[in-house]
């Protein structure tokens, strides 16, 4: 129901991206398109797919940002991958005319229910962070699932009850949990790492989390500098020095 | 129909939805790192791409490429059947034959050409992951003219490394990356090992007190993870890692108990100025080198267990001439004040603070932050350590340094680099992979001499020189090679120059071939330099109206630039539809913890008419009666196809394509006669063999008995001998003395000083070719291409997925260029060279070089190629660099046209381009040029897609029941012992998360 | 318009005439049932719009479908007795009055659909529903003085007062808008949305995507400043200036023809607020454009 379950969900599954190990391969991407194009959401329609525009429903998508920093005249690159944050206050929820979107009780995941979906589109206006795909081909609202086909799944070996995503990522920037229970390993890793929520300002309190990139080392951190053993012209000293010292 | 509109329906979602009916194992070939992959298989379809956990490449994860594979099976650029030109070449026009007529017909070719002389016939397989058994191929039919693709690729890095240490960055090491604490990347995109590297990095940055040091002038990818960026200029790398190791000298922050030990650093050169053994190492009786120690006070052989060696000093031979530690010469070099920081910063763009600052943590990390590890061994001198004790500093590099004329001194510089620290092959250092170390250099030499003529060739074609009388020259030491590899253009050519046979073969240089026999290479586009020339060398005819080329056979798998240039097409399978063995005979899949060999096998029917082209290659052996293709009755040797060869076939004593199962009863790994039931042991332990080295050979190979006696035992060494660092090459500087004139093989006279200059004994740093070419000041900036992650070369475009990642590619530029030049973000640009131009679109960055422009690689493609619309992105804003770099470059006094390669290797340098940014007048925005005619579609090509629903039919029926969801952390352990309170998944909880 | 019919009814200007009625509720009707219809015709799922009904409890959307169908019950029948029995007073007349409730309740609905969405600064803001009312009153009151003035009725004076009213205060209200917008610093940035606050400017280098997709092309909707600021000339222009110099003309001085010149009103108007709505939908920049290229929203 289009209703927010009325106590905020205690269980709030989510993912949490690591900015500073995230090199913007677009793995998750693919790996999530190819789960979900078969999976509680299939297809994952592509428009024109060798053509002149193709266009295609990505539950995740990268991004790459670079900051600078006006000041310093530091830069950064950062790749941002992003997906449904599942949001405690979701907008695309509440907006929905005809309960097709909603967030469950047991877990917090934002869902649609292609089944009932009538395609006004009002929840994608509704998103703030561009999650929610239509698909222009069956005239209805998809979305990340958190892959709720596979963490739940026992037809699936243990290792594997996450999402396609999390468990696909090379360099291991992601992480999935329950990010309502602050002794579970996210959120002391959130808690560690100072981990960010998007766009709070909007007041969709949502349930992923961002891990910051962080501090470049370089620069400012001088270590201990070398000590020449000596400077003379072209090290002739040292050579000298060398000839009859046992070094090894 | 009876519904309550306010009624709210509650979705009911199968939570349990079993995604297969049936899993395979097989391994990846959306790139050539090979991961262990799972293929989850519904109605006949692929489902879903998921990477192997128990695989020791991938150990679970899957990359972009490959979680794509089902579009890459899903392809409507796939070829259906054998085809023959009908049109001219280029136009595209084919008709359809049959396979019996296409094997006849290029058995025809084939078998004329090999009685009338089989060197008349040029193989060239570029991406080719069985070049153990197409190199023998060729070998068989008696062709010299064979190699793959490493010539263009990055044949620096391995030659480099393995004339240096016996084993190279690129897939033959890899980092510590459990223990390493200061890693530094030269020049790397994304590399072969693409899912490795990611994990790799991952797991040192969740460590804390490692830094990661990346030099690139591109700030993408990995460099955009690293802890500090080098935006150094390109092909200055060699100035910047001297003045590393001038630092590193001058404080005398070097291992010399390791270099003593395990390096050539203490032999003693002879100096002697006009001798032919001048430069060359003294040895004594036993042939060993000799080393003045310090305690004896005497010169003694290198073989004995216990000496102090001197590393610098005059000392007298028994004969009473003069000679010096190989490490003074070295030292002297580089202590030279032309390396010091501040003579390399302004050419380098690295400030002489920073130099100063990454050699002082350098040093940190190797001398002040030993990683010592319990666990004994014995060297191969017989002395025992109770303790594995390393330096845990590590390197990797690749195309950035190799891609360069000066590619082949780079690299070494980086290697040594990596000996002077003590950290090559100890704990929290660079790590080799087996076969690897081996010998350096490691043989076996070259064959294919002028002088060696008969059938089959007297050994595999490409080798590893160990001086100029291995070289494939003719009597007056001219080129007989069609690549020119093995001449005294480019003496140490192991990989051959895949890049220049096109032009070769067109200019009849050395001599005209036959027939132009090519596989998996897209070399009438992104694999070419001087792509207008290239279309011109493969189309140009002769005054009687022939094709100067006169046949081309390729095989592809898709419809590519090149199946329009080929005469006969022998269309391949997919890598899920066919048989393939990643042989350690080859391009193995071993990683620093032990061997490991893998296989394809076929996980889904091809539903078209194409064969593998393994079997084709065999089938061909059979029909021209090859020796090792028929037996003694004429009858083919492996009529069972290549299963049959890669079970059965013997290259030496118990010595056959993969290690794993061998022998009557498969209970051998290494060494044993052939197992009839291997593949099956194979497909049941996931598609691949490893082999977990103890732990006490997990260290020090090139000087751990225990080891060097197993990789012996496996036939990867001659003997169970340690394997010494080269620092100093007496390989090179026999080809120097050669260039003086002195022996019986001397380069003809306009080479001398280019063999002379570029055979230094130790790394020099010279200027990449391009930047001295007359006039290059009119194209001040330098020109660079990277690897998108997301796609491998030519073939991600044919992807629905991956080509909407990106259909058109960019030419980025620093703002700060870009506003000197008047030109403001998404402009559209006129990029030119000496050679050509090319017109795209740029996108300004700051993490950018400001010399240097750069754009995904391979992006661009040709109207009616691969399967796309002829208004795709890729045809009309995509674009190539491929148009501007000269396959040839003036060099010299007399400005011969040399090829546009490294001097000593042949590797092509692709990096060394310089080019000019102008902005387009506003008529010419929109679409790229220069535009080549269309190529014609496939014949009964498929019709194009409008709405692609892959997945619609393949959501599966639910099965009972719900597991409660489990909580993923990446590299667990590390993050644990960072964070209070997390769980360490190697404990307990064994494993979860954790996936290295 | 339907609220106008009902309260100058209530106010005896308007004949209970039956040919009036009916040219007046037709004209109102068709407009009325042509938006619903076409924006029904917009969904994925034109079949399933019945749906949209049930979750009346949180989204706008859903009410404002609701009380709009609920709407033609009691105007309908307002109507047919108008029409058919030709009377507008008594209990017809509570039923009239009824509907132009839920008419602006229906309105205000629509209003809120807009409101609602934080996601778009240049809509989530107080100024967007007594917007909407004051502008529907005023398109409908020019309406029905034109119709009125066409059957050459003698209480047309007081509707132009009324219609001059409402299109003045619609006028200043769009005016504070605009003034309230261009002011207006942005509530989310490209920092905000990555996070990075902290690490200075953020800019995107590359989108996910070479092409276009779905998001941008549903709201990346970009518009040029000088196209922006012809058109709000045109909307003040031909939506309000215009029809209020004819009103007032034909109101005060002795205009012939005056059913003619209030047409013009009409359409002048008409054409005004459509160029005013399309300004409304371009100038809104919705957050999502952050991810997209833009660096504040
Ligand atoms: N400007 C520029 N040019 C470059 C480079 C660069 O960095 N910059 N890099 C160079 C390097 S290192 C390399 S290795 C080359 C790579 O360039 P190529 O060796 O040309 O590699 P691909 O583009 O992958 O093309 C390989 C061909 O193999 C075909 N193929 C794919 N799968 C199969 C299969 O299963 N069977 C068969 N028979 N064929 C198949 C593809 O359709 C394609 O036509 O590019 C070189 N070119
Ligand atoms: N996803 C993907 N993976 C691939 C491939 C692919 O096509 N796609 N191709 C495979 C093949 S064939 C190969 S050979 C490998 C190559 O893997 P890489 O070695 O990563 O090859 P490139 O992508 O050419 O990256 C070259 C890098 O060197 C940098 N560079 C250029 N010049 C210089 C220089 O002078 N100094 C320094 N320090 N850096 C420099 C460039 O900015 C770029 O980042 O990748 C393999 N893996
Ligand atoms: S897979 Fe991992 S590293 Fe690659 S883009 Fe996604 S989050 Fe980043
Ligand atoms: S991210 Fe968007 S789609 Fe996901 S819950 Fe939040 S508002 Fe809804
Ligand atoms: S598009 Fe579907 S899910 Fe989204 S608001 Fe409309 S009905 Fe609800
Ligand atoms: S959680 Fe599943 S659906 Fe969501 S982005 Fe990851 S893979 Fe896609
Ligand atoms: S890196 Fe990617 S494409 Fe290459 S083999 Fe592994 S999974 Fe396949
Ligand atoms: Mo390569």
């Amino acid at each position: 129901m289009t209703q927010l379950p009325s106590t905020p969900p205690q269980k709030k599954l989510g993912l949490v991206i690591d900015l500073d190990i995230c090199v913007g391969c677009h793995a998750c991407a693919v790996n999530c398109k190819e789960w979900n194009t078969g999976g509680h959401s299939a297809p994952l329609t592509d428009l024109d797919p060798y053509g002149a525009k193709p266009k295609g429903v990505w539950f995740n998508r990268i991004h790459t940002f670079e900051a600078h920093n006006e000041e310093t005249g530091e830069s950064r690159t950062v790749h941002f991958p992003k997906s449904c944050l599942h949001c405690d206050d979701a907008p695309c929820v509440t907006v929905c005319p005809t309960g097709a979107s909603y967030k469950r009780e047991e877990d917090g995941i934002v869902l649609v229910n292609g089944d009932i979906c009538i395609g006004c589109k009002l929840c994608s206006w509704a998103c703030p962070y561009g999650a929610r795909e239509y698909d222009e081909d069956e005239g209805v609202m998809k979305k990340c699932t958190l892959c709720i086909d596979r963490i739940y799944n026992e037809a699936l070996p243990e290792e594997n009850r996450v999402p396609a995503c999390v468990s696909t990522c090379p360099a291991g920037a992601r992480h999935f949990g329950d990010l309502g229970d602050p002794q579970s390993d996210v959120s002391l890793l959130v808690e560690a790492r100072g981990g960010v929520a998007l766009m709070p300002e909007q007041g969709t309190r949502p349930v992923n989390r961002y891990l910051p990139p962080r501090q470049k080392t370089g620069k400012d951190v001088a270590p201990r500098m070398l000590e020449h053993q000596d400077d003379s012209n072209e090290g002739a000293g040292l050579l000298a020095r060398w000839v009859d010292k046992i070094l090894s | 129909m009876v519904a309550n509109p306010f009624e709210t329906v509650k979705e009911k979602v199968d939570l349990s939805v079993d995604p297969s009916d049936e899993v395979k194992t097989t391994t990846c070939y959306m790139c050539a790192c090979r991961c262990g992959v799972k293929v989850h298989l519904k109605n006949g379809k692929v489902r879903y791409l998921e990477g192997n956990p128990d695989h020791p490449v991938n150990k679970g994860v899957l990359c972009a490429k490959g979680s794509a594979g089902i579009m890459n099976q899903n392809s409507p650029a796939k070829l259906k059947k054998p085809l023959l030109r009908t049109g001219e070449r280029g136009s595209g026009e084919f008709r359809e034959i049959e396979w019996d007529e296409a094997l006849a017909l290029a058995a025809e070719w084939l078998g004329d050409t090999r009685r009338k002389d089989p060197h008349k016939l040029a193989f060239f397989t570029g991406r080719d992951q069985s070049q153990s058994f197409t190199g023998w191929w060729a070998k068989q039919y008696g062709t010299r003219n064979f190699a793959a693709h490493g010539g263009f690729c990055s044949v620096n890095m391995a030659a480099g490394g393995l004339y240096t240490l016996g084993g190279a960055f690129w897939e033959f090491g890899e980092p510590d990356w459990d223990l390493t604490r200061y890693f530094m990347m030269f020049g790397v995109a994304e590399d072969h090992d693409s899912n490795p590297i990611k994990a790799g990095i991952g797991k040192m940055k969740s460590r804390a007190g490692t830094k990661f040091v990346s030099i690139n002038p591109c700030r993408t990818g990995y460099s955009a993870v690293a802890d500090e960026w080098v935006g150094v200029r390109p092909g200055t790398d060699g100035l910047f890692v001297f003045a590393l190791i001038h630092e590193l000298l001058r404080a005398e922050k070097i291992d010399f108990a390791s270099l003593a030990r395990y390096s050539n650093a203490p032999w003693l050169v002879i100096q002697d100025p006009g001798a032919a053994d001048d430069g060359l190492f003294a040895r004594g009786e036993d042939g060993q080198p000799l080393v003045y120690d310090l305690e004896s006070k005497s010169l003694v052989s290198f073989s004995t267990p216990d000496f102090k060696p001197a590393f610098a000093g005059e000392r007298t031979l028994p004969d009473g001439r003069k000679a010096v530690p190989s490490f003074e010469l070295l030292a002297r070099r580089y202590l030279s004040d032309a390396y010091s920081p501040d003579a390399v910063a302004e050419q380098t763009g690295v400030s002489a603070d920073a130099i100063r600052r990454i050699a002082a943590e350098l040093a940190e990390a190797a001398f002040e932050s030993e990683v010592v590890l319990d666990v004994p061994w014995t060297d191969a001198w017989g002395r025992k350590h109770d303790k594995m004790i390393g330096r845990p500093v590590s390197f990797h590099a690749m195309r950035g340094i190799s891609a360069h004329s000066n590619g082949f001194h780079t690299c070494r510089a980086i290697h040594i680099l990596q000996a002077l620290l003590g950290s090559v092959d100890t704990p929290g250092g660079w790590r080799n992979k087996a076969p690897f170390p081996r010998p350096a250099p490691p043989g076996p030499k070259p064959a294919g001499h002028a002088a060696d003529g008969g059938l089959p060739l007297g050994g595999m074609p490409l080798g590893t020189p160990f001086g100029p009388e291995d070289l494939i020259v003719d009597d007056a030491g001219e080129p007989v090679r069609i690549d020119k590899a093995y001449s005294w253009e480019h003496p140490l050519s192991a990989h051959g120059l895949m890049h220049m046979v096109l032009h070769n073969a067109w200019a009849g240089d050395p001599e005209p071939v036959d027939v132009l026999f090519m596989y998996m290479a897209n070399m009438a586009w992104n694999s070419s330099m001087n792509t207008a020339g290239t279309l011109k060398y493969l189309t140009d005819k002769d005054e009687n109206g022939e094709y100067r080329i006169p046949k081309i056979i390729y095989s592809d798998a898709f419809y590519s630039e090149t199946v329009a240039y080929a005469d006969l097409i022998l269309p391949d399978t997919t890598y899920l539809e066919r048989w393939d063995c990643i042989s350690l005979l080859d391009r193995p899949i071993s990683s620093a913890h032990g061997p490991a060999d893998a296989i394809r096998h076929p996980v889904v029917q091809p539903d078209r008419d194409v064969r593998p082209f393994q079997d084709v290659l065999l089938d061909l052996g059979a029909r021209l009666g090859m020796e090792g293709f028929v037996k003694d009755d004429g009858s083919a040797a492996y009529p069972g196809g290549y299963p049959d060869y890669i079970t059965n076939h013997v290259r030496g004593p118990g010595i056959g394509p993969l290690a794993g199962w061998r022998g009557k009863d498969g209970d051998q790994h290494g060494r044993g006669d052939p197992n009839p039931d291997q593949l099956d042991r194979y497909i049941e332990h996931g598609a691949f063999w490893h082999h977990d080295l103890a732990p006490e050979q997990q260290y020090y190979k090139h000087a751990n008995q225990s080891y060097l006696d197993y990789s012996h035992g496996m036939g990867w060494i001659g003997a169970a001998a340690p394997i010494t660092f080269q620092l100093y090459s007496e390989t090179l500087q026999k080809f120097r003395l050669a260039a003086m004139g002195h022996g019986a093989h001397v380069p003809p006279e306009r080479h001398r000083e280019r063999v002379k200059e570029y055979f230094d004994p130790l790394p020099i740093w010279y200027a990449p070719f391009e930047d001295e070419v007359d006039g290059v000041d009119e194209y001040p900036l330098h020109a660079l291409t990277q690897r998108p992650m997301h796609m491998y070369h030519s073939w991600g475009s044919q992807n629905a997925w991956l080509r909407q990642i990106t259909a058109a590619n960019r030419l980025f530029m620093h703002v700060d260029t870009a506003r000197e030049l008047g030109i403001e973000d998404n402009d559209w640009v006129r990029v030119s060279s000496r050679t050509g131009y090319v017109k795209g679109q740029v996108k300004l960055v700051r993490g950018v070089n400001p010399q240097t422009v750069w754009t995904w690689n391979a992006i661009g493609k040709r109207k009616g190629s691969w399967g796309l619309s002829k208004d795709a992105p890729e045809s009309n804003r995509g674009f190539l660099l491929n148009h501007l770099i000269d396959e040839l470059v003036p060099r010299g006094a007399e400005k011969a046209r040399y090829s546009n390669s490294d001097p000593v290797t042949g590797q092509a340098a692709w990096f060394d381009l310089r080019v000019k940014v102008e902005k387009c007048a506003p008529e010419e925005a929109g679409l790229t040029d220069p535009l080549y005619p269309d190529i014609a579609p496939m014949p009964e090509a498929p019709e194009r897609l409008d709405v692609l629903r892959y997945g619609k039919d393949l959501t599966g029926t639910p099965t009972a029941g719900t597991a409660e969801a489990e909580d993923w952390i990446a590299h667990r352990h590390e993050l644990a012992q960072t964070i209070e309170g997390m769980r360490d998944g190697q404990y307990g909880r064994a494993g979860k998360g954790d996936k290295a | 318009m339907l609220i106008w019919l009902a309260v100058f009814a209530g106010l005896g200007w308007l004949p209970a005439g039956q040919l009036f009625g009916f040219i007046a509720f037709a004209i109102a009707f068709i407009l009325v049932a042509g938006g619903l219809l076409s924006s029904t015709f917009h969904l994925g799922h034109p079949e399933r719009a019945w749906r949209a009904m049930s979750q009346w409890k949180t989204s706008w959307l859903s009410r404002e479908g609701l009380i709009a169908v609920l709407t033609f019950i009691p105007t309908g029948l307002f109507a047919a007795g108008w029409v058919f029995l030709g009377r507008n007073d008594g209990a017809l007349l509570m039923l009239g009055a009824a509907g132009a409730l839920m008419s602006l309740m229906t309105v205000y609905c629509t209003a809120m659909i807009y409101a609602s969405l934080k996601a778009i600064p240049a809509w989530s803001n107080v100024w967007t529903p007594p917007a909407y009312l004051v502008l529907s009153l005023a398109t409908g009151a020019v309406l029905v003085t034109f119709i009125s003035a066409v059957f050459g009725l003698d209480t047309v004076q007081p509707m132009i007062v009324t219609a001059l009213i409402a299109l003045a205060a619609a006028l200043a209200i769009k005016l504070a808008y605009w003034s309230a917008r261009s002011g207006a610093a942005p509530v989310s940035t490209s920092a905000s949305a990555t996070g990075m606050d902290r690490f200075g400017k953020v800019t995107l280098i590359e989108a996910p995507h070479s092409e276009s997709n779905y998001l941008m092309e549903e709201m990346g909707f970009r518009i040029a400043r000088k196209h922006a600021s012809k058109l709000r000339a045109y909307a003040i222009g031909l939506g309000f200036l215009l029809p209020l110099a004819l009103l007032a003309a034909v109101g005060w001085t002795q205009l012939p023809m005056p059913e003619i010149w209030l047409g013009v009103a009409v359409l002048s108007c008409a054409f005004g607020i459509i160029a005013e709505r399309w300004l409304f939908f371009a100038e809104a920049r919705h957050v999502v454009t952050l991810y997209y290229g833009e660096t504040s929203a």
